[in-house]
């Protein structure tokens, strides 16, 4: 590609296999609790409010199932379009990340991202709301969670 | 209108504390059990749809649901138990007949449950399979009345020209079991794992779909009655080819894939048009004799070039001995006996719970039958029909057979529940349907992995049980009844079955 990434070797991403996808849907279970308050699946869901959101969605047109989050791009349009820099490529990990704080809620970034990766996050502080690939744990909780081997991590170096 | 009868089967139970309405159970049932009310942010459920398949149970992310056979009942009468009632309710619904899958339900006696086995003790040593080699290679075929050996160079080798063999690596293989009654990932499941074990699956009578011909060297093909499939490319592509007359689930009864389950892959491979009920009929029409079987088999063995074995499978009946004697002579190189537990993907409920007979019975009387007619040598003996564990498969060896064939238990082992619905054709596991979306359930990964580890585990257990009886080789086990004893038969089954009391 011309237009490389400057930064970091490796490109991280959770990949889907829609040959065995069951869109049961419990990956989007998984993330809502990874990124809960409690981490407890049922206080998450009938507890806290406002109940988190998932990052990673579900897409059906039946019998297709597969799960669709950031990709993690290389050079990702998001980052570009981000007015504040609350959306940045981490230097370390090559992960997309979202920064909260600066967010103006403008969705710019859901607008340009060709794969839907973003959505909005209409609760008060009207915010973005994507996958952070679950760098704090060993594994991200989708892939985890996804009974049917139907998620997983792929990583290419360049 | 009037008041259906039919009664509910199951209870369905909701831990509404537990439930996050996250509507995983609601995708995952695919009999419409569950469903979702927006406007009082409440799941419902439809309890007398529910198969107990405890997909949901198994599925729900807060382990919220349990599913249980329905508590509500009648007066117990001895004659008329509260299931008896519901099967003539729902026959005066629908005036057809009951159908139903998997083998027989009935509380027929498990002979295997009365079979105990021996262990060395003091004047025999036993063997630690973890340090002694133990031999579980099983060879499928005819063996010649002798063997010539020569020495050349000081070294023997066999003068005698073996007819074609199998070799197995265990005495176990995957059932007949069709594309279009399982799924094509569960084919290729079978079929790999089969290749991974050094084993045999079976590919029923639904002929043999062109990506799994790869795995021919470790396929027995059959031909029944319907010829699905059946052609010269077929026959040779497998390492044998089995020639189906009967089924233990429904013995006397054709097999039928309903049109729906056709769809176009199954269709080319099954050689029938796209949506057409695949009948295949209860005789095959050109064998009313041993001597028209002896044809076929001679028409098989031509077009294979004597190179594959040829068996003839046959139901566990009545006169089950007879019956093997005839299709030995009518040189057949191993006779399958499927016995009246042995499954089915859809059989008349009344077939499947009464005809035919456990397969420890018709296996005790064949093989006793051929060693008196001194033909045992001339073919193997397979044996399937509900088998459930590794002892069984022990038990089944030293009353007589060569290799057994298990199929519920793989499925099983890929999730199935036996909860008996797969002529439904909605197998809530993905395994005994054709739906897409279903069927993406078995990931072919999983299940091949899943299926060698089952075949694993079972090998190293029989190796442990020989070990322990002091024998080094299944071979040594065969046939040999001294190996096992009775517990709480009578003097007539402890005749059939050939073994002694335990304590004689
Ligand atoms: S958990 Fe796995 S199988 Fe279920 S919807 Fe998500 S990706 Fe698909
Ligand atoms: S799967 Fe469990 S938690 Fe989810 S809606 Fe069903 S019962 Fe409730
Ligand atoms: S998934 Fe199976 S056990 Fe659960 S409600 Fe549906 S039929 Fe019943
Ligand atoms: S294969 Fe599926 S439908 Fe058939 S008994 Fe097993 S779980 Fe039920």
């Amino acid at each position: 590609m011309a237009t490389k990434a400057k930064t970091n070797k490796k490109r991280r991403r959770v990949q889907a296999d829609e040959n065995v996808c069951i869109g049961c849907k419990l990956c989007e279970v998984a993330c809502i609790v990874a990124h809960s308050k409690s981490k407890n699946i049922i206080r998450a869901f009938n507890e806290e409010t406002p109940r988190a959101l998932s990052r990673v969605l579900v897409e059906e047109s039946k019998p297709l199932t597969f799960a669709l989050q950031c990709r993690h791009c290389e050079d990702p349009p998001c980052t570009i379009a981000c007015m504040t820099g609350a959306l940045h490529k981490d230097p370390v990990t090559g992960a997309v990340l979202h920064d909260r704080e600066k967010c103006v809620g403008c969705w710019m970034c859901v607008m340009v991202c060709p794969y839907g990766g973003i959505q909005r996050d209409l609760r008060e502080d009207k915010a973005a709301s994507k996958c952070d690939l679950c760098l704090e744990l060993d594994e991200p909780a989708c892939v985890a969670a996804c009974p049917n081997a139907a998620l997983f991590v792929v990583e290419d170096e360049d | 209108m009037h008041k259906s009868l039919i009664k509910a089967e199951f209870q369905v139970e909701r831990d509404d504390y537990k439930c996050i309405r996250c509507r995983v159970c609601e995708r995952q049932c695919s009999f419409e059990v569950h469903s979702y009310d927006a406007d009082a942010d409440r799941m419902f459920e439809d309890e007398l749809k529910c198969v107990g398949c405890q997909r949901c149970v198994e599925y729900c992310p807060t382990r919220a649901l349990s599913v249980q056979p329905h508590k509500s009942t009648i007066r117990p009468h001895g004659n008329w138990p509260y299931r008896a009632v519901k099967d003539i309710c729902k026959q005066a619904e629908t005036g057809g007949m009951l159908l139903s899958s998997t083998g027989d339900e009935l509380h027929h006696r498990i002979y295997w449950d009365h079979l105990v086995l021996n262990a060395s003790q003091v004047t025999n040593p036993s063997i630690d399979p973890l340090r002694e080699p133990m031999e579980l290679r099983t060879f499928i075929g005819r063996k010649p009345d002798q063997v010539d050996v020569q020495l050349v160079n000081g070294k023997p080798v066999l003068k005698t020209e073996l007819p074609p063999q199998l070799t197995l690596e265990t005495p176990m293989m995957f059932g007949a079991m069709s594309y279009g009654a399982i799924s094509y990932n569960v084919c290729q499941s079978l079929a790999r794992a089969a290749t991974a074990s050094g084993t045999m699956y079976n590919t029923g009578e639904g002929g043999l779909h062109r990506d799994f011909y790869q795995y021919g060297p470790n396929t027995i093909v059959q031909c029944a009655s319907g010829r699905f499939g059946v052609h010269r490319e077929y026959l040779n592509a497998g390492a044998a080819v089995e020639i189906k007359v009967g089924q233990g689930a429904k013995p006397g009864i054709g097999g039928h894939v309903p049109g729906e389950k056709v769809d176009k892959e199954i269709s080319i491979t099954r050689m029938i048009p796209v949506g057409t009920d695949a009948l295949s009929p209860a005789p095959h029409h050109d064998i009313y004799s041993i001597e028209d079987l002896r044809q076929l088999i001679y028409a098989l063995k031509e077009a294979v070039e004597y190179k594959k074995p040829v068996g003839v499978k046959i139901a566990a009946v009545h006169n089950a001995a007879a019956i093997a004697s005839g299709i030995v002579r009518a040189g057949a190189d191993f006779v399958t006996l499927d016995g009246l537990r042995g499954g089915t993907g859809a059989a008349p409920t009344r077939t499947r719970d009464s005809v035919g007979m456990p397969i420890e019975l018709a296996l005790a009387a064949v093989d006793q039958r051929l060693r008196e007619e001194g033909i045992r040598n001339n073919a193997s003996l397979i044996v399937a029909g509900g088998f459930r564990n590794s002892t069984d498969v022990v038990k089944a060896i030293a009353l007589g057979a060569d290799a057994v064939y298990i199929g519920t238990a793989a499925l099983i082992s890929l999730g199935c529940t036996v909860c008996q619905k797969c002529y439904t054709g909605k197998c809530p596991w993905g395994i005994t349907t054709q739906d897409p979306y279903l069927t993406k359930r078995v990931n072919p990964e999983i299940g091949t992995q899943r299926l060698t580890n089952l075949l694993r585990a079972w090998s190293l257990e029989i190796k442990e049980i020989l070990g322990g009886m002091g024998i080094n080789a299944i071979e040594s086990l065969r046939g040999n009844r001294l190996h096992l004893r009775a517990i709480g038969l009578n003097e007539r089954e402890l005749d059939v079955l050939g073994v002694m009391h335990a304590g004689e």
